[in-house]
């Protein structure tokens, strides 16, 4: 058979970008995103059964401006990730796969994530 | 095909990887374990934010945070090394290096475990240490 060049389904470039395909993606990112805010976890953890001074290098750090733009990150990430792992498990028990419904949990995914981020940074920070 | 396939290999239901479904139901029951953990972790979190080293580090060494917190840290791992895994599968198309970094993600979320472990574990007998 001729091996002709044939675009290939999903071909990223020529697929529009649909919110289903995007949050999917997205899950992903964050997901690798909070494996290193994992391994922070345990620096954190580790930092404070080491004791006093280890401790305060770490929340130095994490209290700095660098710090808090990563901490902001990641708890972006966390509630993106609770929230579109939620959906994930609906749909796992047959729940919520009609496109409708899809799309519908979509948006809500997308409003609540940055809206939980800031009440969580605010809890944390303020 | 199935015709190459004896009853037994049928009946088991393990595929070609020979686990089944595990990794994918392993992946669902550490998800089930971390929705609610997570919401323990940041609520512990905020209740302890500001606090000193000393009131931070004997709330650690408490036993139910203490378990809840080494639940939550086992749960991320397990959870974090499956879904890792099948990024490097989907995205690493050269096998040496796809294996290494499989392997080096599995020794890596063990010794972050393990070392976590110890240290909630030295917190919690340095509280009972103290009572």
């Amino acid at each position: 058979m001729a091996t002709r060049a044939r675009p290939l389904s999903p071909h990223l470039q020529v697929y529009r970008p649909q919110l289903t395909s995007l949050l999917s993606i997205i899950h992903r990112a964050t997901g690798v995103a909070l494996s290193a805010a994992a391994l922070g976890l345990v620096w954190g953890v580790v930092a404070l059964a080491t004791g006093q001074q280890a401790f305060a290098t770490f929340t130095d750090l994490a209290n700095g401006f660098i710090g808090r733009l990563v901490c902001a990150g990641f708890v972006f990430c966390l509630m993106y990730h609770w929230l579109n792992g939620l959906r994930h498990l609906a749909w796992d028990t047959g729940w919520g796969l009609e496109i409708k419904r899809a799309y519908a949990t979509g948006w809500v995914v997308v409003v609540l994530a940055p809206t939980l981020t800031a009440l969580l940074l605010w809890l944390l920070w303020a | 095909m199935s015709a190459f396939r004896t009853p037994l290999k049928i009946v088991h239901g393990l595929g070609s990887a020979r686990e089944g479904a595990n990794h994918w139901w392993m992946q669902r029951v550490t998800a089930m374990a971390l929705a609610p953990l997570s919401v323990w972790f940041l609520w512990f979190a905020i209740a302890n934010k500001g606090g000193d080293y000393a009131a931070l580090s004997s709330a650690v060494g408490q036993p139910l945070n203490a378990v809840l917190l080494l639940a939550f840290i086992w749960a991320l791992f397990h959870h974090a090394y499956l879904g890792l895994q099948v990024v490097i599968e989907d995205y690493v198309h050269p096998r040496a290096l796809e294996i290494t970094l499989m392997v080096l993600i599995r020794f890596g979320a063990i010794l972050a475990v393990l070392s976590s472990s110890i240290a909630i574990l030295r917190l919690v007998f340095i509280a009972v240490e103290r009572t």
